[in-house]
């Protein structure tokens, strides 16, 4: 999932007029510390807790550390209160943690560094600028979990909340003892009075603690120093979701509570023509049936099953859809874009009409991908209870701040009156950063007279009204020099997300969308003459972020083309690979020689095609700023070409824990696999045609082989690790199988083409 | 109707074909077992009848007739427990949404199979998707379950 960075990419650059006066008003205020949310309004002299920042809360029962992200399978919860731990003096074992509330306090800061420069720039003054982006993103004050952004987000944050907690302990035991606080030390959540070695807990320093202030800015521990940092550490939440204890939003119990769903429109945007409800109301259990606007009902009933049954007997007849209705129609306008005005350029360098003008020697391609749903593993769910002024949404989501201005606006509320209790989500992947199932069940909630109601969606529900990946075609040429290409002119048609997105927030899309192109524009590729064109086709089928938004295809398309091109000059792609990348980006070559070296790949012998029951495929892209390479094997057998292992490098600049970092990088493979080999959202009749898991398939265990991980640290700057595994993983699969068969796959999912055991 | 559900009797009443899955979980409270997908294709529900793994969201209660196993059984019985203690070893969980029906199915593996090799493993899983994709900890935890079960 990506950046609301760059939902506000846009705003800002619309708004950067004012804003470049504006920093300079800003910073004084971009200086005052954040309010807590954790004190609300209570009069913080008369506290018994102390809460030096947002994201600490010391009490009798030891110290919990908000996670302000949405914890959904990628650890982030433990990872940002490792660091808190780190600075802290904390027992891992103690350690509790909490999502929070919705505040902008826990707002994202980098959020708009992806404004500055190329992701392997690492200049003095490209960091200057991104940081200076870090003032805009805190007065929009948006919590979001998404783009790989939490863990470099958090990581001086969340030390610094550690460190500043620290000393204010530190003050207070000195105080109690009548001692200097620069004579104490810290271990495992006491402070120590290294004179006397006595010893008093942080719990029992708290409200001492509550009445003094905390330093802004404490100093850092040199790394050398850190104990928990690089190593890996036993997650927080895994004990709970092994005992099916762990409350997703489809678990949550409250009083009084009924059980809901929805049945919505199956085309996008259109209405109801005419229904008949009567039948699905007399059902047993249901209580209540509501129209949703016009464009769906809500089932409310006393059982999430019976609210199914009764969904499934609505009649209705919905109206026609904007959009074409045949998957023909809609790539029609796809290819029809590429003869509009480009929605942007990127990367341009040297003449491109010019350099191809009079060259014979040209190798073209063609690339298409498919829509996608994310299909997390939870349905899309959330409670909602309407009662007295006051609105509670308890939901899996990466967007509680959106949530509740959503509902703000919808109701008249003020900020204190909504109150977003974010549990775990069983899966999020960027669909959990729309709004759209926290606020029907908002709406659902304003017709049960008070009580709470779970509305809990069908797979198929979820599955046919999803924010897809758009599909996307791309058109590539190029020019081989000799030992890399001389000239690249690429062509990528994609509808704009941050367009779609507008459509269904507060958000303006004016100018370029740059994740059309991202995973395409950006790479470091030292290259004479480049030109990337953007076009987006424009249609009212609901696009959003999907794991690694714009690099998820365009990964595809550049490391296909990549292979096509060494092909072309039987190079060896990893050997081409280093010599594109000249020195804009050291730490890209130490990836690449490093899967190398993990995968004994020894130039293009076996690689080439037919010449064995064997293949392998190498893929290389910068995302989410890690840079990241994988090679492939795959192999020939009765029942269909087999995954046979799996080789990744990834530089991350600074590992917060290796063991987790390696399970997302993973995670991040096989979601790319699942799409690359059977992953397809079409349309007939202006409706989504795949339902559930039976045609719209993942990967299962026996598809998966070993997955080898290295992590590097050779980059300066940290990275997150949600996102940069997807990107490559399906141009190596595709290479591999090339290498494999010598058949080149330039349209997924790759199971129309070939078969897969 | 009255069910044994992790050695406790509950009765309840509801229609003959109501899925078990809602039952467990809306009727009785019982909610480590997860909905995924309505038609037994992913896994998430899945429990034990008389040890045997079911995918209680296609099974309707009124078939019934034995006894209910669910991940709120912890510890009971052993293998469970195992297979759990492995799952928390290997830190195998991601989002966690599909882990329930992912140790049921390893559970009722191990119960018939001690010592499984990968394409046991394979095939017993075969029903159980994860999106996050844990499988190479879930296969990892599935081995080391069995020889910790070994050491007993």
């Amino acid at each position: 999932m990506s950046k609301l960075g760059t939902i506000t990419r846009r705003t800002f650059i619309v708004a950067s007029t004012a804003v470049v006066g504006g920093v300079l008003f800003g910073t004084y205020k971009y200086k005052q510390p954040v309010p807590n949310p954790l004190l609300g309004g209570d009069d913080a002299t008369n506290l018994d807790f102390a809460s030096p920042n947002p994201y600490i809360k010391i009490d009798q029962d030891g110290v919990t550390v908000i996670t302000p992200r949405a914890e959904m399978g990628q650890g982030i919860h433990s990872t940002l209160a490792m660091m808190v731990a780190e600075e802290m003096d904390l027992d891992w074992k103690t350690i509790k943690t909490e999502h929070g509330p919705a505040s902008n306090s826990y707002y994202v800061g980098i959020m708009m560094e992806t404004l500055v420069g190329h992701q392997y720039d690492h200049s003095a003054s490209t960091q200057r600028k991104r940081k200076l982006t870090h003032i805009p993103a805190k007065f929009l004050g948006i919590q979001m979990t998404g783009g790989s952004m939490s863990t470099p987000d958090g990581f001086v944050k969340m030390r610094s909340a550690g460190a500043s907690a620290r000393l204010v302990l530190m003050q207070a035991a000195a105080e109690q003892w009548g001692v200097d606080a620069i004579s104490l030390t810290t271990d495992n959540g006491f402070v120590i009075n290294p004179a006397n070695d006595e010893k008093l807990s942080y719990t029992s320093l708290a409200v001492k603690a509550a009445q003094l202030d905390a330093p802004a800015s404490p100093p850092l521990r040199d790394p050398s120093q850190w104990r928990y940092i690089g190593k890996s550490v036993a997650r927080v939440d895994i004990p709970a979701k092994t005992r099916g204890t762990a409350e997703f939003a489809i678990d949550v119990k409250q009083e009084g509570m009924l059980h809901a769903t929805i049945k919505m429109s199956p085309r996008f945007g259109a209405g109801i023509k005419s229904s008949d409800t009567s039948k699905a109301a007399a059902m047993p259990g249901v209580e209540k049936i509501v129209q949703l606007e016009n464009n769906g009902f809500a089932v409310i009933a006393n059982n999430t099953w019976r609210a199914f049954k009764a969904a499934n007997a609505i009649v209705v007849e919905w109206e026609t859809a904007s959009y074409p209705a045949d998957q023909a129609g809609i790539m029609e306008i796809y290819e029809d874009s590429f003869r509009s005005e480009p929605n942007g350029t990127f990367d341009e360098k040297g003449d491109i009409d010019l350099f191809f003008a009079d060259k014979g020697d040209i190798v073209e391609a063609e690339y298409r991908v498919p829509h996608l749903a994310h299909s997390t593993m939870e349905p899309m769910t959330a409670v909602a209870q309407v009662n007295n002024g006051r609105v509670d949404i308890w939901a899996g989501n990466q967007a509680p701040v959106i949530i509740r201005d959503a509902i703000m606006e919808l109701g008249g509320y003020e900020a204190s009156d909504v109150h977003i209790h974010t549990t775990f989500l069983g899966g999020g992947f960027g669909r959990r950063a729309e709004t759209d199932f926290s606020v029907v069940a908002y709406h659902i909630a304003t017709q049960t007279n008070g009580r709470p109601v779970k509305v809990t969606w069908s797979r198929e529900e979820d599955m046919q009204h999803d924010f897809y990946r758009p599909a996307a075609i791309a058109r590539f040429k190029g020019v081989m020099g000799e030992k890399k290409p001389q000239a690249i002119d690429i062509q990528i048609a994609s509808p704009s997300i941050m367009l779609s997105m507008s459509k269904r927030g507060p958000i303006p899309a004016i100018g370029p969308d740059p994740l059309i192109a991202e995973g395409t524009a950006g790479q470091p590729d030292d290259i004479e003459n480049i030109r990337i064109r953007t076009f987006a086709p424009e249609l009212d089928i609901p696009v959003g972020f999907w794991r690694s938004v714009g690099a998820s295809y365009n990964g595809f398309f550049h490391e296909s083309f990549m292979d096509e091109l060494a092909a072309s000059r039987d190079i060896d792609p990893v050997v081409m690979r280093l010599e594109m990348f000249g020195d804009l980006a050291p730490p890209a070559n130490k990836v690449v020689e490093k899967v190398a070296e993990m995968a004994g790949w020894v130039g293009r012998e076996g690689i080439n095609a037919g010449a064995s029951n064997r293949g392998r495929g190498f893929a290389y892209t910068l995302s989410y700023g890690a840079h990241t390479a994988q090679i492939i094997d795959v192999s020939m057998t009765e029942r269909g070409i087999k995954i046979d292992r799996i080789y990744c490098a990834v530089d991350v600049g600074v590992a917060i824990d290796p063991r987790n970092i390696e399970a997302q990088i993973q995670s991040g493979i096989i979601y790319g696999l699942s799409s690359a080999m059977s992953g397809e959202i079409t349309f007939a009749d202006g409706m989504v045609v795949q339902s559930n898991y039976h045609d719209y398939p993942a990967m299962r265990m026996h598809q998966v082989p070993d997955i080898e991980v290295a992590i590097l640290e050779n980059n300066p700057r940290i990275s997150g690790v949600g996102e940069p595994g997807t990107p490559p993983s399906i141009p190596a699969l595709s290479n591999a199988i090339f290498a494999l068969t010598g058949q080149r796959i330039r349209e997924l999912p790759m199971n129309k083409h070939i078969e897969f055991v | 109707m009255k069910l044994n559900i992790n050695g406790d009797y509950h009765e309840v009443d509801v229609e003959a074909d109501m899925p078990l899955l809602w039952v467990l979980r809306d009727e009785i409270g019982l909610t480590g077992t997860k909905f995924g997908c309505g038609i037994a294709q992913c896994g998430a529900c899945t429990v034990h009848l008389d040890g045997r793994p079911i995918r209680s969201c296609s099974y309707p209660v009124g078939n019934v007739k034995g006894k209910i196993t669910t991940i709120e059984s912890v510890g009971d019985p052993d293998i469970l427990s195992k297979v759990q203690e492995a799952w928390i070893e290997l830190q195998t969980p991601q989002c966690g949404y599909c882990q329930s029906g992912q140790i049921m199915s390893a559970t009722a593996l191990l119960a018939n199979n001690p010592n499984p090799t990968d394409e046991d493993i394979d095939q017993a899983m075969a029903g159980n998707i994860c999106r996050c994709g844990a499988y190479p900890r879930i296969r990892a935890a599935i081995h080391a379950a069995a020889n910790a079960m070994k050491e007993v």
